[in-house]
């Protein structure tokens, strides 16, 4: 479990990316931050591995409060997926998903073995374990990051926008096999990204933010649909319009669904056993 | 064309290459001061550059220093630190000189290979839980290397030029049959010295040419060799052009 105790955090430029903000973000579960740019979503995503430190506030994991463990002792301890991957472009796939089961002095016959295991894991060919990232395509490479951060086993994964920078068939795809890994493995992830439907998808508990890293929701996908909370949360997640904005037509007595762009969206039937 | 046969003649001598004074001691003492005045500015700029480089802090310095470095007129500078700190000090004084020289361009380099490298890569490496050490020395000196080597190499080129300066405060190197051959009008001498100079540059700089190859990582060129998008354009063209003939 993550708990944010009123955390807050002014950049050196006086800034202020988040204001008193609390939150808990249940174990095993997928939590989702969601806003837009200067949300300050990311900001508090790297809050959770001291990237960034809070001014004021506390930050516990199961208890233990972040600023008491020391910061590269705590990130060897969490998975971090980011955009664009970050991987090291001068060392092989292989050698990028060991590299901090190196660095805690995994021997590395034994660490290699464990990253052949999690291109498998994440869908990788391991034919790829020799080749170097820019040989790789953008989805490619985004897998390697998520075996990479899944390496040491970690309880925590970070995600900021892993899949921003992919097309959206790929992004479709790794959203997919996230919930496939999150269903086998059962970690506690929190996910940040400005995509209210990758939000919906994966989330758990979806916090949707605004300016300043104010909760505007934060719930089920299904109680931010049913209830949005603001004129805001409504306009950020589509409510009143587009996919989201379904309408009843009857035709010829039978009753069906048009979305808000006049499209066909489906047929009304009775609801089956939940 | 005869100064030039003459100077071969010169080089070709075989009393020339015997007995104290001859090329190959002078040529031992270039390469003694170029090595040395090499060897204290890399201990230096090194550090200082990776250090720059790696926190980001002093960049103006580093700039500074080597553009204001650049300008120093070294044969100036030879003869007043001479004078200031004393003939008998001359070795080191000269060592000091060329070292002021050869620094600028390794600085640049050393810091200039670590600024290039993405933001988001250290990033990475740092949220993975590498120390600031193990951020330096397994990713950010292997991906920087290129670029500190290629500053190595300008600064060797200007030294092993600049060493020929040395015979002025008689400190031997190939400078001394250039000074001697001036002094004496025996221009075979003269130019004989002058050609080994340029050739020992040509073969420093050969030397480092190699080695900047060598330390582009493997991945980095791999990456290199996939973005170029005419290669296969180009392929194709040359396919076609076989094709129809």
């Amino acid at each position: 479990m993550i708990e944010f105790r009123s955390i807050s955090k002014r950049f050196d430029d006086g800034t202020l990316a988040v204001d008193d903000f609390s939150l808990v973000m249940p174990s095993r579960q997928t939590t989702v931050l969601v806003g837009s740019s200067g949300s300050g979503k990311t900001t508090l995503l790297r809050m959770i591995n001291r990237m960034v430190d809070a001014t004021s506030g506390e930050l516990e994991i199961d208890g233990e409060n972040v600023s008491t463990i020391e910061p590269v002792q705590l990130r060897r301890r969490i998975g971090y997926v980011m955009q664009n991957s970050g991987l090291l472009p001068h060392r092989r796939v292989i050698d990028n998903i060991a590299t901090v089961p190196r660095l805690n002095g995994v021997p590395k016959k034994q660490a290699h073995e464990r990253a052949l295991e999690l291109m498998d894991t994440v869908g990788l060919d391991r034919d790829m374990a020799e080749r170097y990232p820019s040989q790789l395509s953008g989805g490619q490479q985004q897998r390697v990051g998520v075996a990479r951060g899944l390496a040491v086993d970690p309880n925590i994964l970070l995600m900021d926008e892993p899949f921003g920078a992919v097309d959206p068939i790929v992004r479709a795809d790794l959203q997919q096999e996230l919930l496939r890994l999150q269903r086998e493995l059962d970690k506690t992830v929190v996910f940040v990204t400005h995509d209210i439907d990758e939000a919906f998808l994966l989330g758990d508990q979806v916090v949707i933010l605004e300016k300043g890293g104010r909760i505007a929701q934060k719930g089920t996908p299904a109680e931010i649909l049913a209830h949005p909370a603001s004129d805001f949360v409504a306009s950020f997640i589509g409510a009143d319009r587009g996919k989201r904005a379904l309408s009843i037509q009857t035709i010829d007595g039978a009753q069906v669904l048009v979305d808000g762009d006049g499209n066909l969206a489906g047929r009304l039937v009775e609801a089956g056993p939940a | 064309m005869n100064l030039f046969v003459d100077a071969w003649l010169w080089l070709a001598d075989p009393l020339n290459w015997q007995g104290p004074g001859s090329i190959p001691v002078r040529i031992g003492e270039h390469l003694f001061y170029t090595g040395l005045a090499m060897l204290g500015a890399a201990l230096v700029a090194i550090p200082l550059g990776w250090l720059i480089g790696h926190t980001g802090r002093g960049r103006e310095l580093a700039v500074g220093i080597s553009g204001a470095a650049r300008a120093l007129p070294t044969f100036g500078l030879l003869f007043l630190f001479v004078m200031l700190i004393g003939v008998t000090l001359r070795g080191p004084s000269t060592v000091f000189v060329l070292m002021l020289l050869a620094i600028p361009p390794i600085l640049a380099g050393a810091y200039a290979g670590l600024e290039v490298i993405d933001r988001r890569t250290i990033d990475a490496a740092r949220s993975m839980g590498m120390t600031e050490w193990q951020i330096l020395w397994k990713v950010e000196v292997p991906l920087g290397l290129p670029l500190l080597i290629g500053g190595l190499r300008s600064a060797t080129l200007q030294v092993v030029a600049t060493v020929t300066l040395a015979a002025y405060v008689n400190l031997g190197g190939l400078g001394y049959d250039i000074v001697q051959g001036i002094q004496l009008r025996s221009y075979d001498q003269m130019l004989g010295a002058a050609i080994l100079v340029i050739l020992l540059a040509l073969l420093f700089d050969a030397l480092f040419a190699v080695l900047e190859r060598y330390a582009v990582p493997r991945g980095v060129r791999a990456g290199r060799d996939t973005d170029v998008r005419t290669t296969p354009t180009g392929r194709r063209a040359t396919a076609e052009l076989t094709a129809t003939t």
